[in-house]
């Protein structure tokens, strides 16, 4: 099949109190990528996630998942879905091999526990295979939620934060379980705060806020359209102006005209040129600096301008 | 229908109560033996079987207490098991599951309704050690007897759905069940009462199930047989309608 695997149109959400989470989002999710939904608290990228897997009843719009209507064909559509929702939620006095089992099978699934087994090694969760979930460490419990979600092999993985409270070790250890799961195919929507995960890990990038999508794209493409370089020059002599040959790039003096500062480009590579013309341009005119210091600008802080901007067209 | 999952949510039920089996049974199991002690070996051998159509105190009562055991454990087993993933956010994976009324209703209904007839039926063994009694049709009564755990167990389930907090989960089984089959005929013959408490007795619909489960046991009722199981057949119909409802609505589930 070559269309999207998941297609949103027109998604509204209004709680009851009028509290509107989704303003009509519009997605198209491709076959086999990992595409990061970035936003800050309270923008909507629970809501979103819950009203394609049936967690909550959208007010309006339209999500089909595999061609299907998610509503109408909600039978066929969720056994090929699989969700970590963001909150640490089991029987806590569960094993975790039956709590695994249990999810297997509610998805409709016959037992199987050689893959319940080879599931649970994948997380190196099979040494504590018959512990109860409640005598985990935070992390392990966590890796019991993607192993609930994996446990009927879904097409379509919904992480929501899934890395949320973790230590950087075991951050990287999810990573690299994720990028597993894409290299066997499986299609990955992942929600998070951390935008260096986002920038690690996904195809695509979507940022949302106040319930709408501002931007869309490849991630190679958000950094090449939005990104840009800084390059600080710490000069040997303070100057009083810019010299002319430096008028046609984004330069200015800081602290005292001891240092030259560049801000410019489009994260494609212009703006390393440009820095590298504007250091010849000061060679050029027998200008001496003592050090200079460059920096690409990260999702971050094109994230961060996104939603303090607020309107950005899709 | 996805049977496989109906069949993990019963199971799961099901392990759920044998992991706490000692106090889940031993409870109830516990309270009826004192009821059986204190009013059917003790006060009961001082009452007169021509009251209670010919039957002993003793045989008389265990009818009303195995009622009193179903309506409170099915109610309880049901809200709690549907309320508890609500509480602690479990419910995401139900939500999420291929699964519908049926498969709830199978897995969460049928494993509280399992449980009270667990219960109920050891309550029956543990009553012949204190009171010597007969079941007069034993089919009917064990037909009975799952019909009305199905059916408490439903209105259960709407409890535990319905109920936001822990307090609401306890205040209809302790402040209208249990008074309701108390006043029910559990303990009297409503023909022992003056009027016009015997006519009001008649509006306590917990009064007809009593009464039901009676001629089953004893062959004699206060009320027409087909009234008690019509009526207990339409509480059930009212409670799979209610939980369609729930289904088809998302209320409290999906809002």
């Amino acid at each position: 099949m070559d269309g999207p695997i998941l297609q949103i149109r027109d998604l509204t959400k209004t709680y009851k109190g009028g509290m509107q989470a989704l303003a009509g989002v519009n997605l198209d999710i491709r076959r086999g990528e990992i595409f990061a939904l970035l936003g800050p608290n309270g923008a909507g990228k629970t809501t979103l996630i819950g009203a394609v897997c049936g967690l909550l009843r959208p007010t309006g719009g339209t999500i089909e998942a595999f061609g299907q209507d998610v509503q109408r064909h909600w039978r066929s559509v969720r056994r090929r879905i699989g969700l970590v929702p963001q909150e640490l939620s089991f029987d806590m006095f569960a094993r975790v091999d039956h709590s695994v089992t249990y999810s297997r099978g509610m998805f409709g699934c016959a037992p199987d526990p050689a893959r319940i087994e080879q599931v649970l090694r994948s997380l190196s969760l099979w040494d504590k295979r018959k512990a109860k979930i409640r005598e985990l460490s935070g992390g392990m419990k966590r890796r019991v939620m993607i192993a609930k979600a994996l446990s009927h092999d879904p097409e379509l993985l919904f992480l929501d934060e899934p890395t949320a409270g973790v230590d950087v070790e075991l951050r990287r250890d999810m990573w690299r379980q994720i990028d597993a799961l894409r290299e066997n195919g499986t299609t990955i929507i992942l929600t998070t705060h951390y935008i260096e995960e986002a920038q690690e890990m996904a195809d695509r990038v979507g940022v949302i806020n106040k319930g709408k999508l501002l931007l869309v794209d490849d991630k190679a493409t958000i950094m090449a359209k939005l990104g840009s370089t800084e390059a600080r020059i710490e000069l040997a002599q303070p100057l009083a102006d810019l010299p002319p040959a430096l008028t046609p790039y984004q330069v200015s003096l800081e602290r005292g005209g001891r240092t030259l500062v560049y801000r410019g480009g489009d994260g494609s590579g212009k703006g390393k040129r440009e820095a590298a013309a504007v250091i010849k341009a000061l060679v050029d005119h027998g200008i001496a600096f003592e050090a200079i210091e460059t920096r690409e600008s990260s999702l971050e802080d094109i994230f961060v301008d996104l939603v303090e901007r607020g309107e950005v067209t899709a | 229908m996805n049977l496989r999952g109906a069949l993990a949510i019963l199971t799961n039920e099901l392990a759920r109560f044998f992991r706490t089996a000692f106090g889940s049974i031993l409870s109830p199991v516990l309270t009826t033996s004192l009821y059986l002690v204190v009013f059917g070996a003790a006060i009961g051998s001082r009452m007169d079987p021509a009251q209670f159509g010919g039957s002993s105190y003793g045989a008389f009562i265990i009818p009303g207490l195995i009622m009193l055991t179903l309506l409170s454990e099915s109610t309880s087993n049901a809200s709690f098991g549907i309320y508890m993933p609500r509480f602690t956010g479990a419910i995401y994976e139900l939500l999420s599951a291929p699964v519908g009324v049926a498969e709830t209703l199978i897995g969460f209904v049928g494993a509280a309704a399992a449980k009270s007839l667990i219960i109920a039926a050891i309550i029956l063994g543990t009553a012949t050690l204190f009171v010597d009694y007969e079941i007069a049709h034993p089919f009917y009564a064990v037909g009975y007897i799952v019909l009305v755990a199905a059916a408490f167990s439903l209105f259960g389930f709407i409890l535990g759905i319905w109920a936001d907090g822990f307090e609401k989960l306890q205040i209809v089984p302790m402040l209208i069940l249990m008074p309701l089959t108390f006043l029910g005929g559990t303990f009297y013959s409503i023909d022992m009462l003056a009027e016009p408490w015997r006519t009001v007795a008649q509006f306590n619909p917990i009064f007809y199930l009593i009464n039901g489960l009676r001629w089953t046991f004893t062959g004699t009722s206060d009320v027409p047989i087909a009234l008690a199981f019509g009526l207990t057949l339409a509480f059930v119909g009212l409670c799979v309608a209610v939980v369609a409802f729930i289904f088809r609505t998302g209320w409290r589930l999906r809002d």
